[in-house]
């Protein structure tokens, strides 16, 4: 007993004398200055969107016609729209919508993406090839063509069950998420097919770990690193296919201002009201820059084999 | 070489079943009635109603509907519009060149923009050059195309006024002059698609070349006396292509993508916003039409990609 136990105080304490995983992944991220400037623009933006509507309390849908098409002033800093409804108060609420299905449709692309892979990955085989077929087969899919089909024939459905709002998030999300999970699957698949074989896996197999403990205790927090960068860069990507779509005036009613929706409302407006359209339009580019920024820091730090022999 | 062509489009008839498989189960399991209409009408008595489901198979199960659906795409009977009344072959036939020209336009700028920074970046990385054309890059597929192009409305059409900002596909004037007004309508729509391809492009150069241009043989080439311009466009430019090329056909979905949106901005008669347009009015035929010749490009494209990919790549035979 005291033989089995003696040893374990000591490498404890070396492990925790050496910087940990994560600490020294934060260390590499935040000497990325660029994207540290995106993660307080992120930060900031979604601050704004969260908190803004509490204390910014003009109403999203008040209708002013004497104030109609005006640039910003100080009644509304970000000027109105052709109904004199405050711009940026329909900012700060449709910016929550269009955070929340990028946010959503990362998290479901990739948990979709690591199963598939991870099942691909690890179980080979007849699994393998099919899966991979299928990825290939989504892979060549058009996204956005396929995304308008989807939303015009589901659409009135959607609405019907679940109400205008939910129906339409659901939809959008699980739309746009079920068309971006292949580069996940891709990526998984191939480090299990290198993690399985390694030796520390081999340990576990032969200490007896039945599979589903070797993946998830072993195989996939291994493999997480990549997936991490995909998923940070799948939530710009989510942004942009939800923006488009309101773009194209089939995404959200106008009576949720997502930033794309304020954009097809602004654009046959634009000789006379040029900043109902340059904000949204602004606030999507920097979101979005900030999320690639904050991907490509990501990478720096998660992914240190990818950084050049430089420094 | 063409028993390899022959292969690969064996290989493509499974892909292209498939995806006509997915887009018809999401046309079965869509909630939704192409005789809606008629339901509502108080002129139209139920019976007839049944009897037309009946007359056009409406009632019979998915697979039976899936097969002849098929037969009849495959005959190249693909229905009417429902709204225009004319063929969906060949409305989408007089739409295709205008896309396939603009889309053409803004990939070859795409590549021109990008094949020299993303060299020149890769070749001094870590450069003044290197980090002004990494910014405007990431700048560049940071910004959505339906931002750039209402930006570009404004500044060169609203403000300076010297381009149009409707693209017509009925000129009047005859020889240059049409020549002329021909390009001018198509400069905006192809900087903006081009500037983004271009810039997601850089970025996929230059990594490429940064992969390449360490390796032992470039410095054979180079102690061998060979000029550093022929090392680069022989040894290094061909050899960091053969990735690229394969990111160029993974991102021809997205490019597709960007076309309906600046097709939509610049109002442009081509097969983008016939598909949106259709959407709006409802008219199924044409959706779905649209929607598997888009699948077919990428396809074909793909299969363009690999062929490419040999050549470059002697290492791949063609078998």
């Amino acid at each position: 007993m005291s033989i089995a136990t003696a040893p374990a105080p000591s490498l404890l304490a070396r492990a925790s004398a050496r910087p940990s995983l994560w600490r020294e992944a934060t260390r590499r991220f935040r000497r990325h200055r660029l994207a540290m400037v995106g993660f307080v623009i992120l930060l900031s933006m979604v601050m704004a969107v969260v908190v803004g509507p509490f204390v910014y309390r003009v109403p999203i849908d008040e209708i002013d016609f004497r104030a109609k098409l005006k640039g910003p002033s100080r009644a509304h800093p970000l000027g109105t729209d052709d109904l004199g409804q405050d711009l940026l108060a329909r900012m700060l609420y449709g910016g929550r919508i269009s955070l929340a299905v990028g946010v959503a449709a990362m998290l479901i692309s990739i948990t979709i993406g690591t199963t598939v892979g991870a099942m691909a990955g690890q179980l080979g085989g007849a699994v393998d090839h099919t899966l991979m077929r299928l990825t290939d087969l989504f892979l060549s899919l058009p996204q956005l063509p396929l995304l308008l089909l989807i939303v015009y024939l589901f659409r009135d459905a959607l609405k019907k069950v679940l109400g205008p709002e939910a129906g339409i998030f659901v939809m959008i999300v699980a739309v746009i998420a079920g068309l971006r999970w292949m580069p996940v699957a891709r990526l998984v698949r191939a480090q299990f097919l290198s993690l399985r074989e390694k030796e520390f896996v081999e340990a576990a197999r032969s200490l007896g770990a039945p599979t589903l403990r070797q993946v998830v205790r072993h195989i996939l927090p291994n493999a997480l690193g990549p997936v991490i960068v995909a998923g940070s860069l799948d939530v710009a990507a989510a942004i942009i296919a939800e923006s488009s779509l309101s773009f194209l005036g089939l995404g959200f009613p106008p009576d949720i201002p997502t930033w794309g929706r304020i954009l097809y409302d602004a654009k046959d407006n634009l000789d006379f009201a040029p900043h109902w359209a340059l904000f949204p339009g602004t606030a999507i580019f920097l979101t979005v820059l900030s999320i690639n920024y904050i991907g490509d820091g990501l990478r720096d730090a998660l992914d240190p084999r990818k950084v050049l022999g430089h420094k | 070489m063409s028993r390899y062509v022959v292969r690969r489009l064996v290989i493509m008839i499974p892909v292209i079943f498939g995806i006509s498989l997915v887009l018809f189960m999401i046309l079965a399991l869509a909630p939704g009635d192409p005789f809606e209409e008629l339901a509502t009408n108080p002129n139209v008595p139920p019976e007839v109603r049944m009897n037309l489901r009946a007359q056009f198979g409406l009632d019979d199960p998915v697979p039976v509907r899936y097969v002849r659906w098929l037969t009849s795409m495959v005959r190249g009977d693909w229905g009417f519009s429902f709204v225009s009344r004319v063929d969906v072959v060949t409305l989408i036939l007089q739409r295709l060149p205008t896309s396939l020209f603009v889309l053409g336009s803004a990939q070859l700028l795409g590549l021109l923009i990008a094949l020299p920074i993303g060299t020149f970046s890769a070749l001094r990385p870590y450069s003044i050059f290197d980090q002004v054309a990494t910014t405007f890059a990431f700048i560049g597929f940071s910004l959505p195309t339906f931002f750039t192009g209402l930006v570009f409305i404004l500044v060169f059409s609203l403000t300076l006024d010297w381009l149009p900002f409707i693209y017509r596909a009925d000129i009047a004037d005859t020889g240059w002059r049409w020549w002329w007004q021909h390009a001018r309508q198509a400069i905006m729509p192809v900087a903006v698609l081009g500037l983004f391809q271009g810039a997601t492009l850089t970025r996929f150069v230059r990594s490429a070349v940064l992969d390449v241009i360490r390796l032992d043989y470039v410095n054979t080439a180079r102690a061998k006396g060979l000029s550093e311009g022929a090392t680069v466009v022989k040894h290094v430019v061909r050899n960091a292509l053969i990735p690229v090329v394969t990111l160029v056909a993974l991102q021809i979905p997205a490019i597709f993508t960007g076309a309906v949106i600046t097709e939509q901005i610049f109002r442009i008669p081509g097969i983008g916003s016939l598909l949106i347009s259709s959407i709006l009015a409802n008219d199924t035929p044409v959706i779905m039409a649209i929607t598997f010749v888009f699948s077919c490009l990428v396809v074909i494209f793909n299969l363009v990609a690999d062929l490419l990919y040999g050549w470059l790549d002697p290492r791949i035979s063609y078998r």
